[in-house]
This record gives structure tokens, C-alpha cells and sequence, in this order.
């Protein structure tokens, strides 16, 4: 599903040129949950930015489905991120002045899907995270919880390849994260693929495979045995 | 465009800070106003002044003899000299492109002692001898009976056309006109006709005035074959400024005058006037439109700077909505329409109030009766559609450093942005 190879990035930070991603090699199949780990500033966040083709790579080779990723113009880009991949981001990220129902109909939206279809699949997929009854709440009326849920249901609600989730627990407390891994195991066991960055060990633990990185290099990279979230919520 | 979800979006951001929005708004709705109002006043004007003309042939000069400056083949200067009746003939059979040539001869007036006799009633009127082809250079409303006609000319009939204070200050209000006679200059003349000068406001004598026919004029007041001055039209699209040297030129010859004497034919030329006015409403409008726009573009500049602050305050939004896949074009085509909707909307607005405003001074000026040179303030549908043209290309304008600087900023420092 995803191939890196010998993947290079860094930023100019006034004269010097501060070497973040020092050719990382990394793949990822079908049907996968991964968990990135690392302290800040290890490149976890960058790389999650490249896969998510948020941010440009310096040097290397990027393919996601078969599809190489590079010279991409914003509009091309933009198609792609649609297309192809699902965000969540650990502060969220909802459209405060949409309901829940709009903010997961939005990506359809950029998808020209019609009106009426959007709502019945926003719905669906708001079932699904359990919160149709919060369909027509503004994210203020939300607990972070619930927040985090409408944002996957967001994510997904564009069928995508591969989940992205970048801390998706960390501005959560630790019940409220289980029920959220608790969420995005379950759409893993449907057979979608899905990359967590974290610095959580319980939160990793609860992916099937760890990627530890440290000062832009792949330290270790394991398979693990899966954590169900079910048995702490 | 015609996109519901595009359409409710934009209100939701143009109603998330109400006031902001209304005092930038404000911004464009004066300016539009201004401008309407400049322009309203300027055609007020124009129409004041074009009243004043009314529907005078513009395209006519006024021309009468003066002294000989110049002493010319044995003739001394300061010699006087009359027009005849053949000058007209002259003129007609040398000048091309001219319509009416009317000689003309007048008396009374303008100070004159009275010199109109009716039973125990006097008057003090001008007195025109006239061919009938001046009622066209200088329209008049025949009120009853009829103007004079060519057979009057020929016949020389005694005959009179009055106006209607005229008719007030001989008659009295139930007489018949028609038929009845009067006494000019000791003449008995029969009233064939009465008149009323339509567009005379200001002037007061302009219904004190007598037309009888040229020839029999001439020879009741013993004028012979001399002719007072003329008033001389050229056709349509040939202005008399062009040809009146000519016409000059002619008669100098004809009087024996030196070519170079300036100043032995004096002359009015309507047209000329006329076109120094018409030239004067080109640059009032000019001005309108000047100050109007600026003042526009003042209100311009203030919604492109909201517009960059909405983009600023909509950084991480923008970025959330690039993360989840929209183009930046359609970023683009948002922050352009929001800032067309908002200019094109504050400018209705003052086109509308510009409009009543407008209707009010209208309104007050049919009340309180006519005012000297300002009539009917309007502007047409053509400034409304060419301020609409203005409103979206500003709006257009207005949205487009906003909108370029939405899409400059990566989504991922836009998410980033706290």
C-alpha cells in the first residue's frame, strides 16, 4: 500500500538546513495498523506529513497504491489527499461553524457527491462512531471525545486508502483514548489500513506493528501483539 | 456559482462577525452613493440649463450690422450699413447645408413707449416682422388660431400673432381674440393667432411679443427693403460655426467692406454656446465619476483588508479543508465570492438608497415649484448597469490579494497555525 524508499527531508531554518528524515526505508500493506513512535523531533510528524502528501520530499521515492507520488501541483495534491487518505489530527481539527453531520459530509463534498447522498453517507458514518444523535450539534456542543469520533467518521466517510492519525489521543484523557482506539481497531478489522503516530507506549501497543524513530532514522521496527482497547473501556 | 452549499457557507461567514461586515460593507454602499447622487445632481443640472434652451434650433446664429471699422475702395470707415431682402437671397443661392434663413425686423421693446393701442387699452410691445419659418428656430405653442404663412408674406396682409401677456393686458379674459384688431404704431392690424413660449421661465418678455409678416411690416413702418438682422440655421450635422465666416464673407463683399473688418457684422452664434455647455455637462460628468470612484475605491481597499484578515482568522480552517482535499481553486473561487457578494450587496444598497434619495429631491422639487436651473436630478439605467460593472470588478479585485494569499499559505503550516 505504501512504499518509502531511502526517503530524505529537511527544513532551512535561516542558514542552516536542519536534516530531519535521513533516508528512512518503510512499507506498509494492506490491511495494516502501525504505530509511529518517537520523542519530539525524532521525524515522526514529518513523515506522517510526507505520507499524507502535506509536505514535499527532498530525496527518495514515495508510491501509495501503485501510484508514484511526486511533482504534485496543490490542485493534484489536493486530489489525491481526497482520493486517497483520511486525517485525524490530535487537536481535532472540526469546522467550528459546521455540525457534526457537515464536517463528515465535507470531503464528499469535494468529491462532487450530491447533496442528498452526502447527508445519508455523513449519517452512516456518524452511526457508525455512534454519535448520530449528535448529527446536528455544533463541535463547541462536543466533549473531546466525541469530537475525535466525528473527525474519523470524517476521515473515512471518503472511503480512503489509508487512515492517517496523528496523535489522535493526545489531547485526550486515558478512558476517552481507549474508546477511541477502541474505534479505530475496529475500522482496522474491516480491512482499512491505518498509520498512528504517538508517543504513548499503551497507545502503540494497541497497533499490530511499531515503528520507533529516532533523529530521522527507523531504530526498530516490530510486529507486536495487539492490544484490544475493548478490555479497558 | 448557483451552489447552495457554496451560497450558505459564504452567509456563514459574512454573518459570523455582523458588525465587521457592516461597516465594511459601509465603505462600498457610500461610495456607490456618492457616486450616484454626483451623477444625479450633475444630470439635474444639465437638465436645468437644456430647459433654458428648450427647443430653440441650437444649431442657429444671430447676425445684425454694426459700424465699419476698416475704410475699404473709397468708403470711409465708420460708415453704417443695413442687410436687404436680397441678402437672402445671396445667401441661400451661395451657402450650401443651411436650413432657414429668416430676415427679421423688430421694433419696441426693451424700454420701448407704448405702441399698442386697443379701444381704451395701451401696451408696450416688441414688434417683429418675420417669416414664417422663425416658429421652427424659435418654437412657440399656437394657442388659438394660427402662426403667419406665406400667402401673408405675399399679400402682405395686416395681420398679427400676440402673446399670451399680450392678450392679458389688451383683453379682457372672456373677449374673442380672433378677429378683433388692435393698433400698432397707429397700423390697425387683425389678430389671427395667439402663442405661448413653452420653455421661457426667467424670461418675461417672452410672451409680450407681436409677429406680423415681414413684408407687410416693412412697409407699414417704412423699413423698405432693409432687414433688422437674421437668424440663420444650418442643417443637422453641419454646425453653423463652421460656415458662418462664409455667410461673412458673402455679405462683406456684397456691403463693400474690407474681408478683414471684424467687426463691421456682429453675431450671436447659438451653437457655439450650446456646444461650450454641452462640453461643460461632458466634464461635469467626468468629475462625478472621478471623485465617485475614488471615493468607491476607498471602500474597495477597506474590504480587500477585511478580506485578509477573514483569510488570516480562516488560516487553520483553510488548511483542515486542504487537508481533507479541496482544491485551491475552489479556496480561490470562495474568498472571490464572498468578496463579490459583499461589495455587490453593500453597493445595491446604495444604489437603492442613492435612488430614493433621488426620488425625495424630485419629490420636494415638485412641491416647492420649479428651481432656476436644476430639473428632474436622474441617472439613467446605463449608470445603474456601468456602477453593477464596477461593483463586480471591484469586488473581483478586492477578493483577489485575499484569495491568492489563502491558497499561498502550505495546509501544513496552516494546520500548525494556533
Amino acid at each position: 500500500m505504501i512504499e518509502i524508499k531511502n526517503l530524505h527531508k529537511s527544513y532551512k531554518m535561516g542558514s542552516n538546513a536542519l536534516h530531519v528524515l535521513k533516508g528512512i526505508d518503510f512499507s506498509v500493506k494492506e490491511g495494516e495498523l502501525v504505530a509511529i513512535m518517537g520523542s519530539s523531533g525524532s521525524g515522526k510528524s514529518t513523515l506522517l506529513n510526507i505520507i499524507g502528501m502535506l509536505d514535499t520530499l527532498d530525496e527518495g521515492s514515495y508510491t501509495l497504491d501503485g501510484v508514484p507520488i511526486k511533482d504534485l501541483n496543490e490542485t493534484k495534491a489536493a486530489n489525491y489527499r481526497n482520493k486517497f487518505l483520511g486525517f485525524v489530527f490530535q487537536s481535532f481539527n472540526l469546522i467550528n461553524y459546521k455540525n457534526a453531520m457537515e464536517n463528515v459530509a465535507l470531503p464528499l463534498y469535494y468529491q462532487k457527491v450530491g447533496r442528498k447522498e452526502r447527508q445519508e453517507k455523513a449519517m452512516k458514518y456518524l452511526e457508525q462512531v455512534g454519535l448520530k444523535e449528535w448529527a446536528t450539534h455544533l463541535p463547541s456542543e462536543l466533549s473531546g471525545g466525541q469530537k475525535q469520533r466525528v473527525a474519523i467518521a470524517r476521515a473515512m466517510a471518503a472511503e480512503p486508502k489509508v487512515l492517517l492519525a496523528d496523535e489522535p489521543t493526545g489531547a485526550l484523557d486515558s478512558t476517552t483514548s481507549y474508546e477511541v482506539m477502541d474505534l479505530i481497531q475496529k475500522i482496522n478489522d474491516e480491512g482499512n489500513t491505518i498509520l498512528v503516530v504517538t508517543h504513548e507506549e499503551d497507545i502503540a501497543h494497541m497497533c499490530k506493528r511499531i515503528v520507533h524513530l529516532k533523529d530521522g532514522v527507523i531504530v526498530e521496527d516490530k510486529k507486536v501483539k495487539q492490544v484490544r482497547a475493548k478490555n479497558y473501556v | 456559482m448557483f451552489n447552495r452549499d457554496r451560497w450558505s457557507e459564504i452567509l456563514q461567514v459574512l454573518t459570523t462577525n455582523w458588525f465587521r461586515t457592516v461597516l465594511t460593507a459601509f465603505g462600498v454602499f457610500w461610495g456607490i452613493f456618492i457616486l450616484i447622487i454626483l451623477l444625479a445632481a450633475g444630470k439635474g443640472l444639465e437638465n436645468g440649463i437644456r430647459a433654458d434652451f428648450g427647443d430653440i434650433a441650437t444649431n442657429t446664429m444671430f447676425m445684425w450690422t454694426q459700424s465699419v471699422t476698416k475704410a475699404y475702395k473709397g468708403l470711409p470707415k465708420e460708415r453704417t450699413f443695413n442687410f436687404k431682402v436680397d441678402d437672402v437671397d445671396a445667401i441661400w443661392r451661395n451657402i450650401p447645408d443651411l436650413r432657414f434663413v429668416s430676415p427679421r425686423n423688430q421694433s419696441g421693446g426693451f424700454r420701448g413707449a407704448s405702441n399698442v393701442v386697443r379701444g381704451l387699452k395701451t401696451g408696450a410691445f416688441s414688434i417683429y416682422g418675420d417669416y414664417p419659418e422663425i416658429i421652427k428656430q424659435q418654437p412657440m405653442d399656437i394657442t388659438s388660431g394660427r402662426f403667419i404663412n406665406h400667402a401673408d408674406i405675399q399679400q402682405k396682409r395686416k395681420v398679427a400673432v400676440i402673446g399670451t401677456d399680450v392678450r392679458k393686458s389688451l383683453y379682457e379674459n372672456d373677449e374673442e381674440v380672433l378677429g378683433s384688431y388692435i393698433k400698432i404704431n397707429g397700423v390697425n392690424f387683425m389678430i389671427i393667432g395667439t402663442y405661448h413660449k413653452g420653455n421661457a421661465d426667467g424670461d418675461s418678455n417672452a410672451q409680450k411679443e407681436i409677429y406680423t409678416p415681414f413684408t407687410t411690416f416693412s412697409q407699414v413702418f417704412n423699413r423698405a427693403d432693409n432687414v433688422g438682422w437674421m437668424a440663420i440655421t444650418a442643417v443637422d450635422g453641419t454646425p453653423i460655426t463652421q460656415i458662418k465666416e462664409r455667410i461673412f464673407s458673402l455679405l462683406k463683399e456684397r456691403h463693400t467692406i474690407h474681408p478683414e473688418d471684424l467687426r463691421a457684422i456682429g453675431h450671436f452664434d447659438l451653437f457655439e454656446q450650446f456646444s461650450r455647455v454641452v462640453r461643460l455637462f461632458g466634464a461635469l460628468e467626468f468629475i462625478a465619476y472621478f471623485v465617485g470612484v475614488l471615493v468607491l475605491l476607498s471602500g474597495i481597499i477597506g474590504v480587500s483588508n477585511i478580506m485578509l484578515i477573514v483569510v488570516k482568522e480562516r488560516t487553520k480552517e483553510i488548511g483542515i479543508r486542504r487537508a481533507l482535499g479541496e482544491g485551491p481553486w475552489s479556496i480561490k473561487k470562495q474568498v472571490l465570492m464572498e468578496s463579490i457578494f459583499l461589495t455587490i450587496i453593500s453597493g445595491m444598497a446604495g444604489i437603492v438608497l442613492g435612488a430614493l434619495s433621488i426620488y425625495g429631491i424630485n419629490y420636494i422639487l415638485e412641491m416647492n415649484g420649479p428651481v432656476d436651473m436644476f430639473v428632474n436630478p436622474n441617472v439613467n439605467l446605463g449608470v445603474v448597469v456601468v456602477a453593477l460593472i464596477i461593483l463586480i470588478i471591484s469586488g473581483l479585485l478586492a477578493g483577489f490579494i485575499p484569495a491568492n494569499s489563502a491558497i499561498r499559505v502550505r495546509p501544513i503550516e496552516a494546520l500548525r497555525a494556533e
